[in-house]
């Protein structure tokens, strides 16, 4: 394959390049420097997510994430706004289901306010209650337009059919009647159980020199007494889809209906986990959509979209194909989305095709890698997946190693178009 | 890390914009057509969108489909925006496979085949697209709403088109409309990345210089007339959220009222971009967040402010939370923006805004795909010299040119307001 002789595997982040220390309460660090950039990137999680909520305070972990900044024991939501948007930086927070991750951006020069402002939100939030109950609502006018779109709700219907019983069904924004609930106990009480230095990590990539960012991160970070690593919870089994599982919300007034189909994937620690990458990149990915943007898209004029997707995190994400279509096209287009299936789970790949998408995968890889974002993303993937330092410099050789047979193999392992589950949401009526 | 830059226009008209940029091994090249729902007239509005869609579907050399299987393979990246007054088409790619980038704009400036069977499967995809927005609240709203603030103007329909015209429109309408306007003289090439600006000025002549000369179609939309008072404007749907929208006329691009009313914006509603690529900034210390959302009548509110050709809107979005209502919302609004009509705003505010955009500009230079963006960007509605002085000119601006440019500008005469109101069906 000498399309691949042109990539510098060397200006690929690896050991050479990344500095990773773990500070003695069990933050790990981790850097890379660009002085090419005026900017500096920080990006990380800490193992605090919404499977630690309970049933009935689903969308908890969200609240929490949300309200970090709304108020610490040393300055109010303003005070902490102003100070970030005063000098057009900014940080975020977000839960998901196993953890919570955050992402802030500033001007080089202004990396130690930004830790600085981490630290305090992390540690000494205040959950004013003031700000949560105004937070309350606007996580309720957020549940109502959820309610009223068509990919959220398909989504959601067919979360709840392939994770039926599992912690994966919930959505991690919860649903009206739990969030309706909380009140600023519940973000306090839940920082207070989940929220801990161990296994924390926070990756500084950009404008700055790394042994720097180190001591910046270790003089902040390092009294932050551990009480334990924060326990990652066992997720419970699911039983592999039997039959066709089918779900329709109506919604009135809408003109186009949205189609979620598919079934549980692969975690990404599974052995399997690239080649069925690789495989979802033929099937809805490569060029404009794969096979089914083909087939859907460009052949039928189906659809404006039309594409799978396969998320691979902790558990078994799903492996889903997402389509919207004219409500009377319904039918038609999961007929050709289920045929497409077929084929990818029934024949291998041709030489050409599986080279094609092999070279894709590995020729992104600059791109992908280009903007302080991506490479601190890309950092964080592989210090939370455990794929070592020296992952990106391994991965084209890792994709390069895939067969056709192997592509057929994981495919007919989870793509079964005949057992798994197909939900809609729009104004066409519910199916017989 | 960035190197030489050259700006240049070959013998046919094409104008050619080139920045070394040596920090990755990348290439972006970016083809901008001064051509957008600007340019179209009732009864096949929608045209330009559709062309943009057209353009990926094949010549004699690429046809239909391979296009994008070429791009993918070689890792590359590539998209098409467009927008009321530009069309642009952009690759970025791996520094050794670039090439393929600019065969392809320089191919399908002139060779796009436009064949009968794919305009007919692209009209169900257009349309499925226009369904897919017409979903959104606020794109029913917006819609509406941009009919009623423009009355003869063709920034009166959305850049999606009308549905009945997209059932109509013919192929001979698309191609007509790509030959008129797909002309080197009508276009912006813009390269930045990992190149020498020698040999790839070479390569651009090679590939683009045979494209034959053409005029560049001039086109002068209607003017639209000055505004007798407020317009109102009401949408009703499914739902239980409703939203309301405040739009100015706002001045063209060239006028000197707009970067002050971009400062006012920032004061307001939160860090203006006036439509750039890239970076965003929070906006919780903004007056109208303060007011509307602090205040608990809102869940968001954001301002919208964009360079144009023709003036065009300043719009403030607010969706509005359950258990408050839009007459409250707007009352809100209104109250803050009678401070700006009566008072000064602070230095220090003025100060901020102009902080806030120059690390907004920073973010958004950073990687090779935008500084590509930013060489043909402004060149679509004023010159690179906007782009050029767009710093300077906003250091320039003071609380008494703020004040003045918002005593002619965001007065209830000046605006249209938009409500949509939720019929409480699910």
């Amino acid at each position: 394959m000498d399309e691949f002789k042109q990539l510098d595997l060397r200006s690929l982040p690896g050991p050479e390049t990344i500095r990773r220390q773990v500070l003695p309460n069990g933050i790990v660090f981790l850097g890379r420097e660009n002085f090419s950039s005026p900017s500096v990137v920080i990006s990380g999680y800490l193992w605090a997510g919404a499977l630690q909520e309970k049933p009935d305070r689903a969308g908890l972990a969200a609240m929490t994430a949300a309200s970090l900044m709304r108020g610490t024991q040393e300055r109010t939501f303003e005070q902490i706004y102003e100070s970030i948007e005063s000098i057009g930086a900014r940080l975020s927070f977000s839960a998901g289901k196993h953890s919570t991750s955050f992402s802030g951006k500033a001007l080089a020069e202004d990396l130690g306010m930004l830790l600085d402002l981490l630290l305090e939100v992390v540690r000494q939030p205040t959950f004013p209650k003031k700000q949560v109950d105004r937070l309350r609502a606007e996580m309720l006018t957020s549940l109502a337009i959820r309610d009223q779109e068509t990919g959220a709700r398909a989504d959601l219907a067919f979360n709840g059919l392939i994770y039926r019983g599992h912690p994966y069904s919930v959505p991690t924004d919860g649903y009206k009647e739990t969030v309706t609930n909380l009140t600023a106990a519940d973000p306090r009480a839940f920082h207070r159980a989940h929220y801990r230095p161990g296994g924390m990590v926070i990756c500084v990539v950009g404008g700055v020199k790394v042994k720097e960012a180190e001591a910046s991160v270790a003089q902040r970070f390092a009294d932050w007494k551990s009480n334990g690593r924060a326990v990652q919870l066992e997720l419970p089994g699911i039983d592999k889809l039997k039959g066709l599982h089918r779900d329709h919300v109506t919604l009135e007034g809408k003109s186009q209906t949205d189609v979620v189909m598919g079934v549980p994937g692969p975690p990404r620690s599974d052995p399997d986990f690239l080649a069925a990458a690789l495989a979802n990149n033929i099937l809805g990915r490569f060029g404009m959509y794969g096979r089914i943007g083909d087939v859907v898209r460009e052949e039928a004029g189906l659809a404006y979209y039309a594409y799978s997707s396969l998320v691979g995190g902790h558990g078994p994400g799903p492996w889903q194909i997402v389509a919207g279509v004219d409500p009377k096209n319904l039918d038609r287009a999961i007929e050709l989305i289920r045929k497409e299936m077929r084929k990818m789970s029934t024949r291998s790949p041709s030489q050409t095709e599986l080279e094609d998408n092999q070279a894709n995968f590995i020729g992104r890889l600059p791109l992908q890698l280009e903007s302080n974002e991506g490479v601190a993303g890309a950092i964080v993937n592989a210090e939370r997946h455990a794929l070592g330092l020296d992952y990106y410099q391994r991965y084209p050789g890792l994709v390069r190693s895939f067969t056709s047979k192997d592509i057929l193999r994981v495919a007919k392992r989870f793509l079964d178009p005949d057992n798994m589950a197909i939900a809609s949401a729009g104004s066409n009526g519910r199916p017989a | 890390m960035s190197g030489a830059m050259l700006r240049t226009k070959l013998r046919n008209g094409l104008e050619v914009r080139l920045k070394e940029i040596h920090t990755a091994p990348l290439i972006s090249t970016w083809v901008w057509y001064r051509v957008g729902s600007r340019n179209e007239r009732p009864g096949t509005t929608g045209l330009s969108h559709w062309v943009e869609h057209m353009q990926f579907k094949g010549t004699p050399t690429y046809p239909a489909g391979t296009l994008d299987r070429a791009i993918s393979r070689d890792g590359g990246f590539w998209n098409a925006f467009t927008w009321v007054d530009w069309t642009a088409y952009f690759e970025t790619m791996p520094q050794d496979r670039a090439d393929l980038g600019l065969e392809i704009e320089a191919d399908r400036m002139a060779n796009s085949l436009f064949e009968a069977k794919e305009v007919e499967s692209e009209r169900t995809v257009i349309i499925s697209e226009r369904q897919g927005a017409e979903n959104d609240p606020s794109f029913r709203l917006s819609e509406e709403l941009h009919a009623a603030a423009f009355r003869i103007h063709p920034y009166h329909h959305a850049v999606l088109g009308d549905k009945p015209d997209l059932e109509s429109i013919t192929r001979d309408d698309l191609y007509n409309h790509y030959r008129t306007y797909y002309v080197p003289s009508n276009a912006v090439l813009a390269v930045a990345g990992n190149f020498k600006v020698g040999p790839m000025l070479e390569r651009i002549r090679e590939l683009f210089g045979p494209i034959p000369k053409a005029a560049r179609p001039v086109y002068k939309p209607r003017p639209e007339p000055a505004q007798p008072g407020e317009r109102w404007v009401e949408v009703e749907g499914p739902g239980e959220t409703a939203y309301l929208e405040l739009a100015y006329r706002a001045p063209s691009a060239e006028e000197g009222d707009l970067i002050p009313l971009a400062v006012l914006d920032s004061a307001l509603s939160g860090a203006s971009n006036l439509g750039f690529f890239g970076g965003d900034i929070s906006n919780k210390t903004s007056r109208l967040y303060r007011r509307l959302v602090e205040g608990e009548l809102a869940a968001s509110v954001s301002g919208n402010l964009t360079a144009s050709i023709d003036p065009y809107l300043y719009s403030i979005s607010v969706t509005v939370r359950p258990d408050s209502t839009v007459e409250a919302a707007l009352a809100a609004c209104d109250e803050e923006i009678s401070k700006l009509l009566n008072d000064q705003v602070r230095e220090e505010e003025v100060a901020k805004a102009i902080k806030q955009a120059r690390a907004l500009f920073a973010f958004s230079s950073e990687s090779i795909t935008n500084q590509a963006f930013w060489l043909g960007y402004s060149e679509m509605f004023s010159g690179q010299e906007w782009f050029e002085t767009y710093l300077d000119r906003l250091a320039q601006v003071t609380p008494e040119s703020m004040l003045e440019v918002a005593r002619k500008r965001l007065v209830p005469s000046n605006r249209t307001v938009g409500v949509y109101r939720p019929n409480g069906r699910v």
